[in-house]
C-alpha cells in the first residue's frame, strides 16, 4: 500500500493510493476521495514521539564519487538532518540568489519500521516499514571542509523535499526482491538528467542499517536517505525537478526565489 | 512568583556548534590553510547529536567497549519555542569518542547511544545571562574545567544569527552553545567508572556516571 499524509480542508489527514486517486482512511472523511491536485501534499511520515533521525549517505554511488573528483569510501560516510529541513510533494524549494552550483540528488529513502539496535545484515529489512523518495538538495558553492558536507549545504530549510508515498516495505520486497533492484530517474522539465540504479550503492540498505544500528539505536520513523548516483546538474528558479524511483514514486518539486 | 525551574527533555533536534571557543580556534588555526581543510571555516560547523543519544541527568552512560575514554563536552544549550524564539538554557554533556579530524561529519563519535548528558531542569532565558555563564566540571568530584562563554567565537546571538541565515529552528529544538578545551586542546575525559559533573550557578547539577557497555 502506499501511504501519504495531505492537508485538505483545514485539517491533515492519512490517506492511501486508490486507483489514480487519494483516499481517505480514517474519520471524519475515511472513504473520501480526492484528485492528487486537490491537495497539499506532507512528507508521508506519521509524526513521532521523539525527534526524527534523519541519517544521510555522502558519496554512496561509485559513479557519483567519480564525479564528484572521490574516491568510493571505505565506510559511509554519513550526515544528519534535521526534520524541519523536510517538506512534501509539489512544493517550492528556496533557490539562493548567489548560488551559482544548485543541484538535485535523487535518493532513496528507507524508513525504519521497529526498533533496530545491533541488527545484523541478514535480517535487516525485517526493520524496515517503508520506502519512500527524497531529494536532497546541495548548493555546492557553500560547501567547507569541515564536519564535510556542512549544514549550510545540506540542512537548509525547504531543501529535502520527500515523497510523495511511504510505499509499504513488502510491496517493494514482493515486486522487487528487495530495495536494490530500482531504477533511479530524474528529470528537469521533463528532461532527464540522471539515471541510476539502486544496485550500484557501494553500501547497499542491509549494510547500512548493520552499520548504524551497531551504535545508535533507530526508532520506528527514523530515516536513512541512502545516496544518489551520477549525474547531477545546476538548476535554476523555475525549474520543475522531478526525482522517481521505481515502484516508490515521483517526487515532484519547482525551485523558487 | 512560580518555581522557574522546569523539568526538562527535548523533544526536537538537538544542534550543536563546534569550534565556538577562541582557545580551540587559536590552537587549531595554523592547521586551517591546510589540507583537508583548506581555510577556516566560514559558516558556524555543526553537529547534530541524534535522540538516542539524550540521557536523563542521574542515569549512567555506556562506554563503547572498544572505547578506553571519552570527552566530556560542557554545554549550556538553548531551548527553542514558537517562531524561532529562545525561551530557555539547560545544561548538557556533548559526549564524543576522541576524534582529531574535523573534516567529515562526526556520526560514528557522537551519536552514540546515550551519547548526552541532559539536565533535569531548563531554566527561563530571561533569567540566564547567556554569554557571562560560567559552568564548572568535575569529575569524581574534583574540577576539571572552568567554560565561561564570554570566551565564545560568536556570542550566542551572533551564533544564532549565522545559522538562522539557512535554517529555522522548530519549536522545542535545542542548540549546544559550544564545549571549550582544555589549554592542551584536548576535553576533559571520562572512564567507566567516573562520575562527571556540570553545574553552574543557579542551575541543578548534571550528573551522569560512566560504565561498561553491557556484553
Amino acid at each position: 500500500m502506499k501511504h501519504a499524509r495531505i492537508a485538505w480542508a483545514g485539517a491533515v489527514h492519512e490517506a492511501v493510493e486508490s486507483n489514480g486517486e487519494l483516499l481517505l482512511t480514517r474519520s471524519p472523511w475515511a472513504g473520501k476521495r480526492l484528485k492528487f491536485d486537490e491537495v497539499v501534499w506532507l512528507p508521508p511520515l506519521a509524526p513521532v514521539p521523539q525527534a526524527r533521525t534523519i541519517l544521510a549517505l555522502g558519496l554512496n554511488y561509485a559513479d557519483h564519487a567519480k564525479e564528484l573528483a572521490f574516491k568510493a569510501p571505505e565506510e559511509p560516510l554519513v550526515f544528519v538532518k534535521g526534520e524541519g529541513a523536510l517538506i512534501g510533494h509539489k512544493a517550492l524549494t528556496r533557490r539562493p540568489k548567489d548560488a551559482t552550483h544548485m543541484h538535485y540528488e535523487c535518493e532513496l529513502a528507507v524508513v525504519i519500521g521497529r526498533t533496530a539496535k545491533h541488527v545484523k545484515k541478514e535480517n535487516a529489512y525485517d526493520y524496515v516499514g517503508g520506502y519512500t523518495v527524497a531529494n536532497d538538495y546541495a548548493i555546492r558553492d557553500y560547501l567547507e571542509n569541515w564536519y564535510r558536507p556542512n549544514f549550510r549545504v545540506k540542512n537548509r530549510d525547504t531543501c529535502t523535499p520527500i515523497g510523495p508515498w511511504l510505499v509499504d516495505a513488502k510491496d517493494i520486497h514482493d515486486a522487487y526482491g528487495n530495495p536494490m533492484n530500482l531504477s533511479l530517474q530524474t528529470t528537469v522539465n521533463g528532461k532527464v538528467t540522471q539515471s541510476g540504479h539502486t544496485r550500484d550503492m557501494i553500501f547497499d540498505v542491509p549494510t547500512l542499517i548493520e552499520y548504524f544500528s551497531a551504535f545508535m539505536t533507530l526508532q520506528p520513523g527514523d530515516l536513512i536517505l541512502t545516496g544518489t548516483p551520477d549525474g547531477v546538474v545546476n538548476c535554476e528558479v523555475g525549474d520543475v525537478v522531478v526525482t522517481s524511483i521505481e515502484g516508490v514514486g515521483d517526487l515532484t518539486n519547482t525551485l523558487s526565489e | 512568583m512560580q518555581n522557574n525551574l522546569k523539568p526538562y527533555w527535548p523533544i526536537g533536534t538537538v544542534y550543536g556548534a563546534l569550534l565556538n571557543f577562541k582557545r580551540e580556534w587559536n590552537l587549531r588555526a595554523p592547521q586551517m590553510p591546510e589540507a583537508p581543510y583548506k581555510g577556516a571555516p566560514k559558516a558556524p560547523v555543526l553537529f547534530i547529536k541524534t535522540a538516542n543519544t539524550f540521557t536523563a541527568s542521574g542515569d549512567t552512560i555506556a562506554i563503547p567497549s572498544n572505547v578506553a575514554e571519552v570527552d566530556v563536552g560542557a554545554n549550556l544549550a538553548w531551548v527553542f519555542g514558537a517562531n524561532a524564539s529562545v525561551v530557555a538554557c539547560v545544561l548538557v554533556n556533548d559526549v564524543s569518542i576522541p576524534h582529531e579530524s574535523y573534516y567529515r561529519p562526526p556520526v560514528k563519535f557522537k551519536c552514540v547511544d546515550g551519547f548526552l548528558g541532559v539536565g533535569a531542569q531548563a531554566k527561563s532565558v530571561a533569567e540566564v545571562q547567556t554569554d557571562a555563564v560560567v559552568l564548572t566540571v568535575k569529575v569524581n568530584g574534583q574540577t576539571v574545567q572552568s567554560v565561561n562563554y564570554a570566551d565564545t567565537v560568536r556570542a550566542s546571538q551572533k551564533l544564532l544569527a549565522d545559522i538562522s541565515e539557512f535554517m529555522t529552528f522548530q519549536e522545542g529544538d535545542v542548540l549546544l552553545l559550544g564545549s571549550d578545551c582544555l589549554p592542551d586542546g584536548k576535553r576533559p575525559r571520562a572512564k567507566v567508572g567516573d562520575v562527571v559533573e556540570i553545574s553552574a550557578p543557579g542551575f541543578e547539577s548534571l550528573v551522569n556516571q560512566f560504565v561498561g557497555a553491557a556484553a
